[in-house]
């Protein structure tokens, strides 16, 4: 080879849990090919169960760092994330180019409805509260108030169909009100994994406060459903068997599963993941 | 090799030796033992044996007479109580062992005399000014008749580190003979504090030393040192014991402590135990793990193993 000649690196695709770049444990991994073509763009990682535990208790563990961050500090990162991405537009389009044949107006169209994402969800970190939160009129000396808070650590299974703004909709909504997440990404598009998870790394996120995994739902969603620190499951696919399989094991631990959502980008997005408190405060005389 | 001369207390001459320790090579064979798979039933027994050897320790200034009763009741029957039902269920599952001891602070002792009562678990106290060691032998003599006299049956004193270290190893040796005198039935563990001796030489020859003198066990560290045990610090003491078993025929115990959190850790002491003194070792008279922590992620295992799926850590007590 002359010396002349750049030499290509190509990057090594890898998970992304607790802030950390490893590879699996099982040491498995799928093929992802450059669209219509026999190429292989990348080997990504084939997630094990034994990955998803390692990201499950990293997500716990940043659950309540992440929770009791001011809510105004949350809509900061959410907004930084943005600009990460933007900052990564070229790694995005092209990867969705090379894997799932976009143009490039309509990579690049994607890239700008998840930056706007990020955006609209930072802006209700900080407010979303005031808007669903009540004061609820009560007979007797008692102040009744209920406001909302975080349900914890949250398992996302993302749909077959990879649609980037879609997916960073939905871990947005997740992240904003102070949960955690666990995303499994299916093989579709999850290439985009590597800047996705790139992003994640450089926007002040707290480690463990969003965990990428590649893989097959139907290796792992029983491990999903049957966790008991998963608080609450979003399973954004339309297989009718593991719906139904994950929400007679969600039963256990009473685990909320979100069925797939229309209207990402609103308010209820964000109420699909918090759970209500209501309080009872004594006036006195 | 490392000689001193030690006088006993008869009057007659002990020659003690160590080897010098590649510190290199006792890494690697410690790191090797991290790499065995041991899975399905041999893990479930390994869990089960480690759950076994747990001395279940609480040593806090903040502890109370109730931190210590729920800790007693717990190393009565580990398993929480909301899944005692689902535990009784499985199969194998009916019969989770006890742990082998509690270890408390002396004060504590008739606390946990009390609790434990009509038990075979163990009552381990720390003396000897725990964990410094930094007292005149007198006090260091009467923490542990106290110890004794309220009922404690298992003994763990620190050596004195500032005597090692300036090699006063006379010394050393004496304070252990005369809290062994002190002693009585009750076992003696003796504690080197290895994250503070600085060397696997000193470590081992502090292992020797305390051997000598009578240690019905010796235990890496009080947990309030960082590095606590680590894997080639205890491989160096398991040495230390298979090579006086070889000269003496007397089986030492051992006792890492500190910092062994995980089942995946305690499996791998287990393997080492096992690949460096044999399987006479992996029994409570002769192997215990001081720790806390590790008993909740060994029922936690237990469960991950027997039914497929992870518990929440909220079901297990904190302490």
């Amino acid at each position: 080879m002359s010396l002349n000649k750049k030499m290509q690196i190509a990057k090594t695709f890898k998970l992304f849990i607790g802030g950390d770049f490893p590879r699996t444990e099982s040491g498995r991994s799928f093929p992802v090919y450059r669209f219509k073509s026999k190429d292989i763009y990348a080997n990504l990682c084939l997630a094990s169960r034994k990955d998803l535990r390692n990201a499950i208790t990293a997500a716990q563990g940043a659950q309540s760092g992440w929770q009791n961050r001011s809510a105004y500090n949350r809509g900061q990162i959410l907004y930084r994330m943005a600009e990460m991405m933007e900052g990564k537009r070229s790694e995005f389009v092209d990867t969705m180019s090379d894997t799932l044949g976009y143009t490039s107006a309509k990579a690049n169209t994607e890239v700008d409805k998840a930056i706007d994402s990020f955006i609209y969800f930072a802006g209700f970190t900080d407010k979303y509260q005031q808007l669903v939160g009540t004061v609820n009129p009560v007979s007797g000396p008692h102040h009744n108030f209920t406001s909302c808070e975080a349900v914890g650590v949250v398992g996302l299974i993302a749909a077959k169909k990879f649609s980037l703004s879609d997916l960073v909709s939905q871990i947005a909504a997740i992240i904003a009100s102070g949960n955690t997440v666990v995303v499994l990404m299916q093989t579709e598009g999850a290439a985009t994994i590597s800047p996705l998870a790139e992003v994640m790394a450089t926007s002040d996120l707290p480690k463990g406060v969003v965990n990428l995994l590649t893989g097959q739902a139907e290796e792992l969603y029983t491990h999903f459903g049957s966790h008991m620190e998963v608080h609450s499951l979003s399973y954004q696919d339309t297989d009718k068997k593991i719906l139904g399989e994950i929400q007679t094991l969600g039963v256990e631990n009473m685990k909320r599963i979100i069925k797939p959502i229309n209207d990402l980008k609103s308010l209820d997005h964000i109420l699909n993941y918090v759970e209500y408190k209501t309080v009872w405060h004594p006036i006195g005389n | 090799m490392r000689t001193i001369s030690i006088q006993k207390e008869n009057g007659n001459p002990l020659v003690i030796s160590a080897p010098f320790v590649d510190e290199v090579g006792a890494n690697e064979r410690a790191d090797s033992f991290t790499k065995r798979s041991i899975k399905k039933d041999s893990k479930l027994s390994a869990l089960y044996l480690a759950i076994s050897m747990c001395d279940l320790t609480t040593l806090e200034g903040a502890d109370t007479p109730g931190k210590v009763q729920q800790m007693c009741a717990k190393a009565r029957y580990p398993v929480p109580p909301d899944l005692i039902s689902e535990y009784l269920n499985k199969k194998n599952l009916s019969s989770i062992p006890s742990v082998a001891a509690v270890c408390v602070y002396p004060s504590m002792v008739p606390v946990a005399v009390k609790a434990l009562q009509g038990t075979n678990i163990g009552i381990a106290s720390v003396s000897t000014a725990f964990p410094s060691g930094q007292a005149p032998l007198e006090i260091k003599v009467e923490d542990t008749r106290f110890a004794v006299e309220k009922g404690a049956t298992e003994i763990d004193m620190v050596i004195n580190r500032g005597a090692f270290l300036s090699g006063r190893y006379q010394q050393v040796f004496d304070e252990i003979v005369e809290i062994k005198k002190v002693c009585g039935d009750a076992h003696l563990k003796v504690i080197l504090e290895t994250g503070e001796l600085g060397s696997y030489d000193r470590v081992r020859l502090g292992s020797e030393i305390a051997m000598e003198a009578g240690a019905d066990f010796i235990k890496t560290s009080t947990g309030k040192v960082t590095p606590a045990a680590t894997l080639p610090v205890t491989l160096v003491m398991l040495q230390a014991i298979a090579d006086h078993y070889r000269r003496t025929g007397k089986k030492i115990g051992m006792k890492p402590a500190g910092g062994i959190r995980t089942a995946k850790q305690a499996i791998h002491y287990l393997c080492m135990v096992n690949e460096t003194l044999g399987s006479d070792w992996l029994t409570p008279d002769l192997f215990r793990f001081g720790a806390s922590a590790l008993l909740n992620d060994l029922l936690r295992q237990i469960y991950k193993e027997v039914t497929g799926r992870y518990y929440y850590d909220k079901a297990f007590s904190i302490d």
